[in-house]
Order: structure tokens, then C-alpha cells, then sequence
């Protein structure tokens, strides 16, 4: 009864409001909403195809991957995307078959404050939970000195754990990874976009992030890898699943999904944290496009082109804004998913 | 500004307002269609809180269902094990906008005095201007300002003496961060003062000049004269100004996120991070795709509506015997 109360009441205000709202302009603008990790690099793809077919005009609002999925859901946007797969409970109310298309990859890199520290930090999955859970509190504690021989740590420095406060896929790809190699993590934390952290502070975005720990001497952190490489962040190397030290970088992020590959479901629904393979980094992760299986004729068929350029010529501009691209394997498997999407004229617009 | 200054003035009883509002005959039919143009507007605006009220709640429903009345008692906040309490959020919400308070009345009404009754003219109108001007500035710039310049100032400088001064427990108690509670009374204290102050300077002003000069016709020193006939009889307006400043604290997001630390805790420290209502739901909104999440965060949404409707209800108390006494 409140329920139509409430509708009742929006009904009349958007009656009166709706005269004054945009109008859609003429032709056919493809909408999209969701992940904002990913949207530098699709805002460069949806210019750049524009330049090779005029006639395709994407709009795209990077509102967050859980407000993404949220308007796939309520069929407000044509199509989604979300660094994180969908869950069951999720694609069972979409009350239609929802596809999932990797198009990037991108990891967490761990940053931290330390003066003079020489050689880079390592991490071992065991110190890196340590840490994070509030265990290990100085940087000289001997669990971190023994993989670090070669750095300077300082004496009796506080370690100051900072954490993403807004909701994100950051957090959500570093604690599925610490649910993975600790079961404490697992038990105490859990993952998700958003946590309950044991220790340290909170700040708002990459940008706060980092903004607090260049500013604190003996903070660490996580941030996107795109992120601290356009930045120059100090990063630690982090010990892979076959006890190998990798730095954060590109090609072994593209390395970690190739190592997957066998692994890898046929929907994509899956998590590459903690990959087997000796150049993985452990905490990558990849970004999804989502769009139902059955498409409106015009649309569809403006969707399926961009998405087939997107994974062939469109990976190139991946690297230049810090991105790892696809390994071609999987940008294969993706195009062949692509190719069961069916057009269907009629559909809704 | 001007309006929400009149708004007070209207309140204090030295303002001449129209008893009231004149009714004539309406023969014109301009004035009959004047008046319910109005009328409709004015019907638009409380319909938008009525509705802004009813969604609130409805969309809360799920999270106080399964909370109940433990959702505003609890502390405990665990997107991942779906856990909601916002315990946390209202006592960082309302120790920050009072620490605000405290700092913030005494300057801006120091200030509103100096600038109706001391200041020259010019230099009045030149401060009143640049006070104003702290108004425009957006609260991301705050908050930017925080991060940069206040927080590693109270971390090295402040903090560590008022530890050395006050001793390390209650108040001073744990590490000076700098990002804490006090970071976020102090960018709040900034944000609210232009408000408190300008309108603090339109309630002094309304005071009528004979009052100034009967009171130091008796004999009484400027102190005395400001104490006695501007002061006094502006109780009540100095309390809406701090009202009008309170709402603006009690709101304040995106400056408080970026200098409170976000961490939901309960702590008598002024060093220790908090959270406050408005910045978990602008923090955690976007990437809340559980349905509980999102019904526990609109249920905040709800709780800040309430905290804020009940601080107006008790100004409105506090306001009316004032009014009374004076007239």
C-alpha cells in the first residue's frame, strides 16, 4: 500500500517534471552504465570507432559496476559493465540471459611510504594478509626483514594500513585474492567492494589514497596498477602462487590471464587472483562488458562491430593508458561469444 | 544567503514584519491565476519532501525489518557478512558538526560583531565580502585543503604538542594521524562560519540605533551597550544562525570524507578516524549491488533525515521562549 503511495506521489511530480526533461536527439544512441575502472580506455574506443563509423554513438556513464549491473537489471541501459562478474542471485533476476565479454585487464599494485628504502619491498601472501589483518603492526618486524634483506627498514616505524572508503572493484580483486591465500582473511574479512577493515584509515578514490600515503611515512596501500604506473609509485613485488617475486606490470598481468586460459569458464565468469604460472602476478583482475543475449536489430548490430573492433585494432590503445590487453587466446574466445548474440528486430529500443 | 538571513530576521522581534500577508478581494483574473500558479509551486515543493520522505522509507524497509530498531543502536557495519548498524555514522555526524560548533560560534559571532558594530565602513564591507567568499568556495576545494596542507600540519605540528599538553588519554588519546574527527570539525568549523556570520551581521544590524544610543545614554561603556542592547536581544537570532550552520555541517560529505579517515568506530578521541552518515552512502552508493546494502544505506539516508528534522524541532523550541521573553 506504501508502495503505491509512493509510486502514486513520484508519478504526479515526474508528470509535471518529464516536459522539461531532455529529449533524445535523433538516431539511435547506444546506452550504456557501470564500471568507472575501465572507462578511460572505453571513452578513447567509443571516439575513436566514432571516427570509423559515424553512425555508431555510444553514451557511456562510469557510475560505479554495482550501479552498472543495477540498470542492466531494470533494462534502463542497453548494455553494463562491471569489473566483477555478476553472482547467480544477481543474473536470475535479470529475468533474461546475460553475457559476459571480457574486454581489459588490470590489477592491484601495493604502494607504501618508506624513506630510502633502496631496493623495492617484497611480499609474501602470508606477510601482505599479516599486514593488512593489523598482525604485523612495525616495518621492522622480522617477518617482513627476512624476504627483505636488501631494504632498508626503518626502526620501529608504525605501519599505517590505508584502504579505498568507497566502494570498489580495487577492493573487491585484493580481498577475493587475501580471502585466497589467508584463512583468517577469509574467515574474519571476507571480499567484497566494500569490507569491514581490521586497522588504518580510509580515503576516497586512488586519488585519496595515494594523496594520504605520499604523505605518511610508513603507510602501505592498494591501488589500480594504471593508477601507480602513470603515477610512479613506489610498488612491492609480490610472491606468486609458484613462489616467484613478480612486479606489477603489464605483460604479466596479460601472462596471469594466458596462464588461466585452460581454466577458464565459457561464460568468463571467474577470478584470476593467485594464477598458477611463474610471470602471474597474483592480484589481477578483468573487466567485463554485460549485454543480454537477445539484442534490438539496429543496435545489435552497432554493438557486435564495436565489440569485434574493440578486441582486435582496440586492444592496441590498452597499453598507452596503462591497461593490459587481452592475451589473443582469450580476445578469440571473447569474439566467439560475441558471435552467439542474437539480433532480434522489434526488441526494445 | 540574504534569504535565509531575512528568514532569522523575521524571527527577532525588532524586525517590522507584516502581521499579515494583505487579502483583497480578487477581481482580477491575473490575480486569481497569480495566486495559484503560486499555490501550485509552493504544493510542488512540499509534495517533493513528502515524497523524498515516503521513498526513504519505503527503500529502508527491507534493512529495518531485518535490523529493527538495533540498526540505529548497533555498531557493527559489514557489507560482506551483511550487517548494518549506523551507530557509528551518527555519532561521527554529530560529534564532527559539534566539534564544528564549538569552534565556529565564537569567531563568526566575534566576527558578525566586529563587522556591525566596530569595523569602519569600507573595511566592513571589504571582510563581510571576503567572509562571504569562504561560501563559494566548493567543499571538494576544502577537502583538497585538508588533505594537503591541515592534516600533515595537525599531524606534525598540532597534535603532538596538544598529546604533550593534555596527556595521552580521552581526548588525546593514540596515534596524531592528523586525518581524524578533529581534521573534519576543523574544515567543518571553516565551512559553517561564513554561514553563522553573515547572518549573526543581519540580526545585529536589524537592531534599531536607539536602542544602541539609550543604552549609552545611561552611562554604559561600548562593552556594556554591545552586551546589553545588541547582544542580548539577538539571542535568538545568533541561535537560528547557528542553526542555518549546523544544517550545512550535518550534510557536509565530500570535504568530511576526504579528511575524517572513514573508519565507522565509536572513540572519545579527537585524534581517532570516524564516519559519518552522509559520507558512507556517498562512499559505498555506487558499488552496492547486494539489496540489503543498498536498503541499509538509504536506511542511513533516512536516519540523517531524522537527526536533522529533530535538531530543527528542538531549535524551534529553543527559539520560541527566547521570542516570547523579548516581547
Amino acid at each position: 500500500m506504501q508502495t503505491n503511495l509512493v509510486r502514486c506521489i513520484n508519478f504526479v511530480i515526474f508528470a509535471l517534471i518529464s516536459p522539461l526533461a531532455e529529449v533524445p536527439l535523433a538516431g539511435e544512441i547506444i546506452h550504456g552504465a557501470g564500471a568507472t575502472f575501465p572507462y578511460p580506455l572505453y571513452s578513447k574506443w567509443f571516439s575513436e570507432y566514432r571516427k570509423l563509423d559515424p553512425e555508431t554513438e555510444i553514451n557511456y556513464q562510469s557510475i560505479g559496476s554495482g550501479g552498472g549491473i543495477r540498470q542492466l537489471i531494470d533494462q534502463t541501459v542497453d548494455f553494463g559493465a562491471s569489473d566483477a562478474p555478476m553472482k547467480d542471485e544477481q543474473l536470475k533476476k535479470a529475468a533474461r540471459t546475460i553475457y559476459h565479454f571480457p574486454m581489459v585487464l588490470g590489477a592491484v599494485a601495493i604502494t607504501y611510504h618508506l624513506r630510502e628504502a633502496g631496493e623495492p619491498l617484497k611480499l609474501t601472501p602470508d606477510v601482505l594478509a599479516g599486514i593488512f589483518l593489523g598482525q604485523i603492526k612495525k616495518w621492522d618486524d622480522s617477518r617482513i626483514g627476512a624476504i627483505n634483506r636488501g631494504v632498508k627498514l626503518p626502526k620501529d616505524l608504525d605501519i599505517l594500513v590505508i584502504y579505498r572508503s568507497d566502494g570498489s572493484g580495487t577492493t573487491a580483486v585484493f580481498s577475493d585474492y587475501l580471502s585466497k591465500v589467508s584463512p583468517i582473511w577469509l574467515q574474519q574479512v571476507g571480499s567484497g567492494t566494500a569490507l569491514k577493515w581490521p586497522t588504518g584509515l580510509g580515503a576516497k578514490g586512488n586519488e585519496g589514497v595515494t594523496g594520504v600515503v605520499k604523505r605518511m611515512v610508513g603507510a602501505i596501500s592498494y591501488v589500480e596498477l594504471g593508477f601507480a604506473l602513470s603515477q610512479k609509485l613506489p610498488v612491492a613485488l609480490l610472491e606468486n602462487s609458484e613462489k616467484e617475486f613478480v612486479p606489477p606490470l603489464l605483460q604479466n598481468v596479460t601472462a596471469t590471464a594466458r596462464a588461466l586460459m585452460n581454466k577458464m569458464p565459457d561464460d568468463f565468469r571467474t577470478s584470476l587472483t593467485n594464477a598458477p604460472g611463474h610471470k602471474s602476478y597474483p592480484i589481477t583482475g578483468m573487466t567485463h562488458l554485460l549485454m543480454p543475449e537477445v539484442l534490438p536489430l539496429e543496435k545489435g548490430r552497432k554493438l557486435k562491430a564495436f565489440l569485434q573492433w574493440a578486441l582486435t585494432s582496440g586492444q592496441a590503445y590498452a597499453e598507452g593508458l596503462h591497461y593490459a590487453p587481452l592475451p589473443p587466446e582469450l580476445a578469440n574466445r571473447v569474439q566467439r561469444q560475441i558471435s552467439r548474440l542474437q539480433l532480434k528486430a522489434g526488441g526494445r529500443q | 544567503m540574504s534569504e535565509a538571513a531575512k528568514a532569522v530576521i523575521d524571527a527577532t522581534p525588532q524586525a517590522v514584519a507584516p502581521k499579515e500577508p494583505v487579502r483583497r478581494r480578487e477581481i482580477h483574473w491575473q490575480d486569481r491565476a497569480f495566486r495559484r500558479i503560486v499555490l501550485g509551486v509552493a504544493g510542488l515543493v512540499v509534495a517533493l519532501l513528502v515524497a523524498l520522505v515516503l521513498n526513504l522509507i519505503f527503500l529502508s524497509q527491507p534493512a529495518l525489518e531485518q535490523f529493527g530498531f538495533g540498526f540505529f543502536t548497533d555498531t557493527d557495519w559489514n557489507p560482506v557478512k551483511e550487517k548494518f548498524g549506523a551507530l557509528s555514522f551518527i555519532f561521527g555526524t554529530l560529534v564532527s558538526s559539534l566539534v564544528a560548533l564549538c569552534i565556529s560560534v565564537p569567531v563568526s559571532v566575534g566576527s558578525a560583531l566586529f563587522l556591525s558594530e566596530l569595523a569602519p565602513r569600507k573595511l566592513a564591507g571589504l571582510f563581510g565580502f571576503l567572509i562571504e567568499m569562504l561560501a563559494a568556495i566548493p567543499s571538494v576545494v576544502y577537502g583538497l585543503w585538508g588533505v594537503f596542507v591541515l592534516t600533515p600540519w595537525l599531524r606534525e605540528s598540532v597534535q603532538p604538542r596538544l598529546k604533550f599538553i593534555f596527556g595521552d588519554f580521552l581526548l588525546f588519546e593514540g596515534p596524531p594521524y592528523g586525518i581524524g574527527m578533529m581534521a573534519a570539525g576543523i574544515i567543518l568549523a571553516i565551512m559553517v562560519t561564513p554561514t553563522i556570520t553573515a547572518v549573526s551581521r543581519e540580526v545585529f544590524r536589524s537592531i534599531s540605533r536607539n536602542q544602541r544610543e539609550a543604552a549609552l545614554a545611561l552611562g554604559a561603556t561600548r562593552w556594556e551597550m554591545l552586551r546589553i542592547s545588541v547582544l542580548s536581544p539577538s539571542r535568538s537570532g545568533i541561535l537560528g544562525a547557528v542553526i542555518l550552520g549546523l544544517g550545512r555541517a550535518l550534510g557536509e560529505t565530500m570535504a568530511v570524507t576526504m579528511v575524517i579517515g572513514n573508519r565507522p568506530q565509536i572513540s572519545a578521541s579527537l585524534l581517532a578516524p570516524a564516519q559519518t552518515m552522509a559520507s558512507v552512502i556517498a562512499n559505498e552508493y555506487a558499488e552496492a549491488s547486494q539489496d540489503l546494502h543498498l536498503s541499509a544505506l538509504a536506511a542511513v539516508g533516512l536516519a540523517l533525515f531524522l537527526v536533522s528534522f529533530v535538531i530543527q524541532v528542538i531549535a524551534r523550541l529553543l527559539i520560541r521562549p527566547v521570542k516570547r521573553g523579548q516581547t
